[in-house]
């Protein structure tokens, strides 16, 4: 690495945005490199001198008064579901690729691999990305995975219980071809994302919220499951021990 | 299920208020030191927000931070060109000889050894100010707004390595401003 590659990046390596072999790359640079590793040094003293200075400034109260007062003002909270639309899709605009975008990226794969899943859902979500075999026959849906994905994703029907099974559809997550079970639970879509795992262990599920939607994540057998809904959190605990317990046991799924 | 589109729900509104509002320093932050003036600021913060609760509808992500930004973004670049138009100075948080002629010049030559001041709040919120556009956005949504290099690259619509090498050149600038800072007798 050139001083005038690591000049550049040093300042991804300050907030924390390489991944752990490009952070050694560059590190390895600046430990052979007194130039450079005086820059690392004076920009992470500029860099906390600013965060404790604290530069923000507090919006006025009248600003926050004019705002709120131009808001319809609200009266009893009401839990009604309302359909909403897709038409910005900001999450799902592709970055642009550049030569260095490809290594910027977050050490924390499993936070960054949850927030794929929810953008591989908002994906769906846009008009025709649903599914790309449309059938509530879980013996149509299975066998369309065949030869698409390096693991046939488990396909149960939870019709009967209250999940209506709706498709299936190839996505993309991590780089990777992903297998997308479409479920529906009145007019909500639970995406529910299938990828093998080298780890046979099995975990148990937790729930987590991101962006406004649940996710509900679990290993077992050798795959990991993320299902991704705006569901409310207890229904989409109800989904997954649902489909979990419909396994058929003793098989690979 | 009733789809609702009506600006005058109240659910929808009560909705927009808790995601929304919990942001409101923040984006008065950014528009501070985008526009440099805090009239402006207070009205583009409040155009802001009253474009994103007409598109709340369409809001499905990514965070909510990074969106209202975005629309913030707009609504400032709305007020660059209505500048442009009438050509009265409406800078006020950096002073005349600041203001348009940047303080800086490239880091090359600045002593690597040396220690830097502590400066006070106000200083570096001046410094910062006088930084040169697109440098000062790129570097006030990390540094101030803390928003990842991701999420900068889609609120200013450039790609990731677009947005590394801006803030490598913000942070060099205002380095060397920094410096230049300590040597004028106060």
């Amino acid at each position: 690495m050139t001083c005038d590659e690591a000049e550049i990046l040093l300042h991804a390596l300050i907030d924390g945005e390489l991944d752990a072999g490009h952070a050694r790359e560059v590190e390895d640079h600046i430990a052979g490199c007194p130039g450079c590793t005086a820059q690392v040094r004076a920009y992470r003293e500029m860099s906390r001198t600013i965060a404790d200075a604290d530069l923000r400034y507090t919006a006025p109260p009248l600003l926050r008064r004019r705002i709120e007062a131009a808001l319809p003002q609200a009266r009893q909270p009401n839990r009604r579901a309302v359909l909403r639309g897709f038409a910005m899709g900001s999450a799902a605009s592709a970055i642009a690729a550049t030569g260095l975008v490809a290594i910027v990226l977050r050490g924390d794969d499993e936070a960054r691999i949850q927030s794929e899943v929810v953008s591989a859902h908002l994906r769906s979500l846009q008009a025709g990305h649903l599914t790309d075999v449309l059938s509530t026959d879980q013996h149509t849906v299975k066998p369309w995975f065949n030869g698409k994905l390096d693991v046939a994703p488990p396909v149960v029907d939870l019709t009967s219980q209250g999940f209506t099974l709706i498709g299936g559809r190839l996505d993309y997550v991590d780089a990777r071809p992903i297998g997308a079970i479409v479920y529906r639970r009145r007019s909500h879509v639970i995406n529910l994302f299938v990828a093998q795992t080298a780890s046979t262990d099995r975990h148990a599920a937790k729930i987590e919220a991101l962006q406004g939607f649940n996710i509900r994540r679990w290993s077992e057998r050798g795959l990991n499951y993320w299902a991704v809904s705006d569901l409310a959190a207890d229904e989409l605990a109800e989904f997954g021990e649902k489909f979990q317990a419909s396994m058929p046991s003793g098989t690979a799924g | 299920m009733p789809v609702s589109t009506s600006n005058d729900d109240p659910d929808r509104a009560r909705r927009f208020r808790d995601a929304a509002l919990p942001h409101l320093d923040e984006a008065y932050t950014l528009a501070r030191y985008l526009l440099r003036n805090a009239d402006d600021a207070e009205d583009a913060v409040q155009d802001c927000y009253l474009r994103a609760f007409k598109h709340f509808d369409s809001y499905r992500g990514p965070a909510m931070k990074p969106w209202l930004f975005a629309i913030l973004r707009n609504v400032c670049r709305a007020e660059f060109v209505r500048r442009a138009s009438s050509p009265t100075s409406t800078i006020e948080d950096v002073p005349d000889d600041a203001g348009q002629t940047p303080l800086w010049h490239e880091a090359q030559e600045t002593p690597e050894t040396q220690m830097l001041r502590r400066w006070d709040a106000d200083t570096i919120r001046r410094l910062v100010s006088a930084l040169a556009e697109p440098f000062r956005e790129t570097f006030v949504l990390r540094e101030i707004n803390n928003l990842s290099y991701r999420e900068i690259a889609d609120v200013v619509e450039a790609p990731v390595g677009t947005v590394m090498s801006r803030l490598a050149r913000a942070r060099a600038m205002l380095r060397s401003a920094w410096m230049a800072e300590e040597e004028q007798p106060k």
